[in-house]
């Protein structure tokens, strides 16, 4: 099997995560819906990117770390036996904080991962290449120059085009660690309208430091504190009447 | 305190000065003496007591590099590849392997020559021959080269790695597709420049292959001699010309490995990175 089907609903129950001795998440419950855009704010070090990458089990990179609790996606246990590492990761895709293009072409880029699942065929190729491109938006800056070095773009295109390499793995969900806070305020809007777009076929969840950004992208916003989800709920509410008062705190600039 | 700057600058100068007339008296000397016994005749023309010349030298020089390059750089790589890739480059063995790496590319030569002369020709019975010479000389230059090549797998961004594992890929193909073309200018550099001191190697081959300067070797399992080595022989049987010519011919050898190995790295940087770095 390499595709996840079904609805995309992220759940994470009793989550709990130590390096080594360091307990850096603690007893954190949370359903993402699908389809829509779920935010993870607070201070740095608070833990969301750590959270973040449980759902592509980019933690087992980490050594020392380990992790408790019980993590579906569409119903899948992402830590069960049965659960191949490698579809996982193809089902859930990630764009990183700093824009990592694989030094090689642009298509070379974006047919990694459809290569590696085995897509040889060029005509099916030239397919997802362009399909995948012109949902990140990025088709055509790029179209002409696809068998340019992938590291001679802009930061912003470069981002754009992990974002284009994600897509062409065709996932269902998409982790993005901060995608924008290396990038200017150009880039920033573009990869905004982005995820407006991709929020209708994808789950999306991101980190984000700029508070301002997760009003305008978010539909559920996650505030965590010292390695705690101290409050989860749509948006608008963790932002006009938000429950607790470290919340308040947090979004009114008065701590973190 | 200002005259003592102006002073040191000066000291550096001449030490430069000292260093530079030192390289240069040497290339001198060699062409001086070398240039009028430097024919084709002496390169590539048979061996003759009254004419000696470096035929044999030139074909058993080539043997070596093939022989230590074909067992050196495939396990200097591999072993480097698991030191980075599987260990995270972390732990006690891996200092430990770190260490040994040093230690051994540090050891004279000669002791490896020695190595070479106990095992290959005295235990195998091989006598002296191409292929004991070339495995010696791949076993001095294994260090040098996991230890290159361990510097140039590290050097290649973190991010690439991550951006592969986040695709589903496997380590494996992690590896082949990502890691090794982003190191690899490093590497083959690394590599020729190993080659370079295979080149240049005398002491480990007087003790195995035999300085047999008047006969190309028939097979590999035959004794032979070396470009460095004939200088040796040369000197010390009364051809000092014809030494110097050698000379001669090795430095263009070993200036020539140097060129390439640059040329191709930054072929290779250029080939992998575009025109961004």
């Amino acid at each position: 099997m390499n595709e996840f089907i079904g609805s995309m609903n992220i759940t994470a129950k009793g989550c709990n995560l130590y390096y080594g001795d360091f307990h850096a998440l603690k007893d954190i419950n949370i359903e993402i819906p699908e389809k829509q855009v779920t935010a993870l704010i607070g201070p740095s070090g608070c833990g969301k990117s750590t959270f973040l990458k449980i759902f592509n089990r980019m933690n087992d990179l980490v050594e020392g770390c380990r992790i408790e609790g019980e993590y579906h996606i569409g119903g899948i246990d992402i830590f069960d036996k049965e659960t191949d590492v490698n579809i996982l990761r193809k089902n859930v895709g990630m764009v990183f904080q700093k824009p990592n293009p694989f030094p090689m072409s642009i298509y070379d880029n974006i047919a990694f991962a459809p290569r590696t699942f085995g897509i040889t065929k060029k005509s099916k190729l030239d397919e997802i290449v362009e399909q995948s491109l012109r949902r990140a938006s990025i088709w055509d800056e790029v179209k002409d120059r696809l068998r340019k070095n992938a590291l001679g773009m802009s930061g912003g295109q470069q981002q754009r085009l992990c974002i284009a390499r994600s897509l062409a793995a065709s996932p269902k969900v998409l982790l993005m660690d901060e995608p924008t806070s290396a990038l200017d305020p150009i880039s920033t809007g573009k990869i905004e309208e982005l995820m407006e777009e991709l929020k209708k076929d994808l789950t999306i969840v991101i980190v984000t430091h700029n508070m301002q950004q997760a009003t305008r992208i978010a539909d559920k916003t996650a505030f965590f504190l010292l390695g705690e989800l101290v409050e989860y709920g749509n948006t608008d509410d963790i932002f006009t009447s938000p429950r607790d008062e470290r919340t308040e705190r947090y979004i009114t600039g008065r701590f973190g | 305190m200002r005259k003592i700057y102006y002073a040191l600058k000066y000291v550096c100068i001449a030490a430069l000065v000292i260093s530079l007339v030192a390289l240069l008296a040497v290339v001198a000397y060699v062409l001086i003496n070398g240039l009028d016994k430097l024919s084709f005749h002496l390169v590539f023309g048979e061996y003759d007591p009254n004419m000696p010349t470096l035929l044999p030298a030139l074909v058993g020089t080539l043997q070596l590099i093939g022989v230590a390059a074909i067992i050196a750089i495939p396990i200097g790589v591999a072993s480097a590849i698991f030191l980075v890739e599987y260990t995270n480059n972390k732990g006690k063995f891996v200092k430990i392997v770190q260490v040994a790496a040093e230690t051994l590319a540090g050891i004279p030569s000669i002791v490896y020559g020695l190595f070479g002369y106990l095992i290959f020709v005295v235990a195998f019975g091989w006598g002296y021959s191409i292929i004991g010479g070339g495995i010696t000389l791949a076993i001095m230059i294994l260090p040098t080269i996991v230890r290159s090549t361990q510097e140039s797998l590290l050097s290649v961004q973190g991010g690439l790695r991550e951006g592969a594992y986040a695709l589903g890929t496997s380590k494996v193909r992690t590896i082949f597709r990502i890691v090794l073309p982003s190191a690899a200018g490093g590497i083959v550099t690394a590599i020729i420049l190993a080659i370079g001191r295979v080149v240049s190697e005398s002491a480990v081959l007087i003790l195995t292959i035999g300085m047999v300067v008047n006969k190309v070797p028939e097979t590999l399992m035959s004794p032979g001699t070396s470009l460095a080595l004939d200088i040796y022989y040369f000197a010390s049987h009364g051809y000092p010309n014809e030494a110097a010519a050698t000379a001669v011919v090795l430095l263009v050898f070993v200036i020539l490995l140097n060129l390439l190995a640059g040329w191709i790295g930054n072929m290779i940087k250029k080939s992998t990175y575009g025109d961004a770095k």
